[in-house]
């Protein structure tokens, strides 16, 4: 079940004989909503630029078109407003998705999400669930700044009873939205921009069991444990391709699920190379990449480590503009190469 | 209109805007009233500034050299002029994404515009924020960013400490039609009313947030009722005509200084560029075409005033072209420096973080 998609070579078709279908991180989003729009007439869409690929890429097209504007809803500029209906019609027996179409806006709607959603079921003796999904894109670079280029992955992590899912592949794409629509709590599932463009071969959907899903291994090797999430999988697997090239076999972990987390496959995997370098998209202070060492420090025999853990994060600063900046503030695969190698000894 | 099975539903109507939204009126030139000439070509080429500014820029963006977004005011002209025009520089004004035209009507330094866009050192805001992000409080500009209403709440601070400080300053909010949405921006107007506190809100009603229309938002296009349900002064103006939103908002303006309490203009104007980026399309504009584009063009508020003027008589088609060409040159000027200006360096990545 922890086995990595990417790993599966696909032969052409599954057991059932449906082809697999070549998409894109960004399509496989709109296979999902397509998808659960199809199957299940209790999901609706709201939020603002679902009617315009401007706003949402490729992730949305023609949505409207084919299940109309009043499955798919392009909203006020209202993120307070359009959260907590969601919020609402998901006590109601609905399954809404509220589209953020950057995450940082989704920041209006935090007591919707955080005071509410995320609190509902235990505050009112777990009688009662919002089944509500809150997509919250990562979209950063390009010289937008502070307050256009955030990942709160850390932030919403922390929550109890808001889960959160970050999916790296384009098959996590599709999944995980389907995933997080079918599942009773209230699920924050954070795409990156920066994924849109990579490619796989996907079998058909199928209806996914969130509690099913845990972190799964990108690369397998027994020299240093590379956790990432999202984007940050994706530099983490890249150094490991290059790792490889050299000699150096790298274990590559894609968290997918923040919360509730499961670190076993992680302290499984330190255990065995003990070496653990963490690459986090967000800030360090309080920070995931600091939550997977600590839980690694907490639960590991001390003589496991041959190096000191290490976490990769943005610098504790707001995202600049000019672009002198913006290129030494996001890490990049070179970053991990560089980090993995002074843990292993210069190899 | 086909929702009235509400028999007091139509109650609401006499709020929309009427004439004022139809591109078709509203667009011959304008009454000069007593200002002066000498007043007027301050004005105009304070318009023609902003114009020509963001021509530059969209050049600069079609060349590639500008990246970061830049939401162009062309076509709104009037309203930052016109509010600007009544201000002075201890009040406390501030702007939003689309705000080079609030900034440059204030009076701030068109090199500090030309460098902040190209992110360097020596730009407005130090190369630190882009188009998105302007400072210059020192002639009352206290800075614009981009998330949406997030500064109206700011400007309501901004307009309390000023009536703490006596001396008959406002805060001023610089927002959208779109703005009107979230819901901070009824709290800040509620608040503002029952604590009388001398905050403008600057409504520029251009009838779009980003690709949707006001009436795919809003159930009437005239937001002014926001203020009037918060018992908050209001007007609606034409947007586009200078010597109205001169004379409108300083009577507001005027009042709030000698008796401190909020008030709220709404200027209707149209922007002529996309949402955001250099061309003039209808880029996500879901029903805007290029014909009401067109329409809309005839309402220009540039070219309104300099008619009035030439019709007067005091100033002729040379004068306005001398002007344009003398503010190209400065403008262009300010282009050229800024590619050779400085690049900010590395440790103010971490410097700026804290005072
Ligand atoms: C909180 C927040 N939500 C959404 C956005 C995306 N956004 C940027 S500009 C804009 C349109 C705002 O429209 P309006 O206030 O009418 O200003 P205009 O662009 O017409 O000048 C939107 C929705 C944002 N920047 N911030």
């Amino acid at each position: 079940m922890h086995k990595s998609a990417l790993s599966v070579k696909p032969s052409g078709t599954t057991p059932d004989a449906a082809p697999f279908k070549r998409v894109n991180y960004g399509v496989a989003i709109c296979e999902a909503f397509e998808y659960l729009l199809e199957n299940y007439p209790e999901v609706f869409i709201i939020g603002q630029g679902v009617w315009s690929p401007w706003y949402v890429g490729s992730t949305m097209t023609d949505l409207d078109k084919k299940f109309g504007k009043d499955r798919v809803i392009d909203s006020p500029v209202s993120e307070a407003a359009t959260t907590g209906a969601a919020v609402g019609a998901g006590l109601c027996g609905y399954k809404p998705i509220v589209i953020h179409p950057r995450i940082d806006f989704m920041i209006l709607a935090c007591d919707a999400m955080v005071n509410q959603a995320a609190k509902w079921s235990h505050m009112l003796g777990g009688q009662a669930h919002p089944n509500v999904t809150i997509r919250g894109v990562v979209n950063r670079g390009g010289e937008q700044g502070a307050q256009h280029s955030q990942a709160l992955h850390s932030w919403f992590a922390h929550i109890p009873g808001l889960r959160v899912v970050m999916p790296a592949t384009a098959r996590d794409a599709r999944d995980l939205m389907i995933a997080s629509v079918l599942c009773d709590d209230p699920v924050l599932y954070i795409d990156d921009r920066w994924l849109y463009d990579f490619e796989e071969d996907l079998p058909p959907a199928k209806p996914v069991d969130l509690r099913d899903i845990g972190p799964q291994y990108l690369h397998e090797g027994n020299d240093i444990t590379i956790v990432g999430a999202s984007y940050s999988s994706r530099l983490a697997l890249d150094a490991a391709k290059t790792l490889a090239a050299s000699g150096v076999q790298a274990d590559v972990i894609d968290l997918r699920v923040l919360n509730p987390i499961d670190p076993t496959l992680v302290h499984e995997s330190v255990k065995r190379t003990g070496r653990l370098l963490v690459v986090d998209g967000g800030w360090r202070t309080c920070g995931l990449g600091g939550e997977i060492i600590a839980g690694c420090a907490e639960t590991l025999d001390p003589t496991v480590w041959k190096a000191k853990p290490q976490r990769i994060t943005l610098p504790d600063a707001p995202a600049p503009t000019s672009r002198v900046l913006e290129d030494i503030y996001y890490p990049d695969e070179q970053t991990v190469l560089d980090a993995a190698r002074a843990m292993l000894g210069g190899r | 209109m086909t929702r009235s099975t509400w028999p007091n539903r139509d109650k609401n109507e006499v709020t929309t805007l009427g004439d004022l939204g139809n591109p078709e009126k509203f667009n011959t030139p304008i009454a000069l009233q007593n200002y002066s000439t000498t007043t007027l070509k301050a004005r105009l080429e304070d318009m023609i500034r902003i114009r020509v500014v963001e021509e530059v820029i969209a050049d600069m963006v079609r060349a590639g050299d500008v990246k970061c977004p830049a939401h162009l005011t062309i076509g709104q002209e009037a309203t930052a002029v016109g509010i600007a025009a009544n201000l002075r520089k201890t009040d406390r004004a501030f702007g939003c994404h689309r705000s080079h035209g609030h900034y440059l009507a204030m009076g701030g330094s068109v090199q500090g515009i030309m460098d902040e866009v190209l992110g360097k050192a020596t730009g407005c805001s130090k190369g630190m924020g882009g188009s998105m992000h302007l400072f210059a409080q020192d002639i009352g500009f206290y800075g614009s960013v981009p998330i949406v209403a997030g500064t109206v709440p700011l400007a309501v601070g901004a307009g309390l400490a000023a009536k703490k400080d006596g001396k008959g300053d406002i805060g001023i909010a610089f927002f959208g039609d779109g703005a009107c949405e979230e819901g901070v921006v009824h709290e800040s107007l509620n608040m503002a009313a029952t604590l009388d506190i001398p905050v403008l809100f600057v409504v520029e009603n251009n009838l779009f947030s980003s690709h949707m229309d006001i009436h795919l938002r809003q159930p009437t296009d005239r937001v002014a009722r926001f203020a009037e349900a918060n018992h908050v002064e209001s007007v609606t103006v034409d947007g586009n005509d200078l010597v109205a939103v001169i004379e409108e908002s300083g009577r507001l303006i005027e009042s709030m200084r000698r008796d401190p309490r909020p008030a709220f203009v709404e200027a209707i104007t149209y922007r002529w560029r996309g949402h955001v980026g250099p061309n003039e399309d209808i880029d996500v504009g879901l029903r805007r075409s290029m014909d009401e584009l067109k329409a809309w063009k005839g309402r220009d508020p540039v070219n309104r005033l300099a008619l009035s003027m030439f019709e007067r008589g005091d100033f002729t088609q040379s004068d306005l072209d001398a002007m344009t060409a003398a503010v190209r040159a400065e403008v262009e000027d300010a282009r050229k420096k800024a590619y050779d200006a400085p690049w900010p360096e590395e440790k103010t990545l971490l410097e700026a973080v804290y005072a």
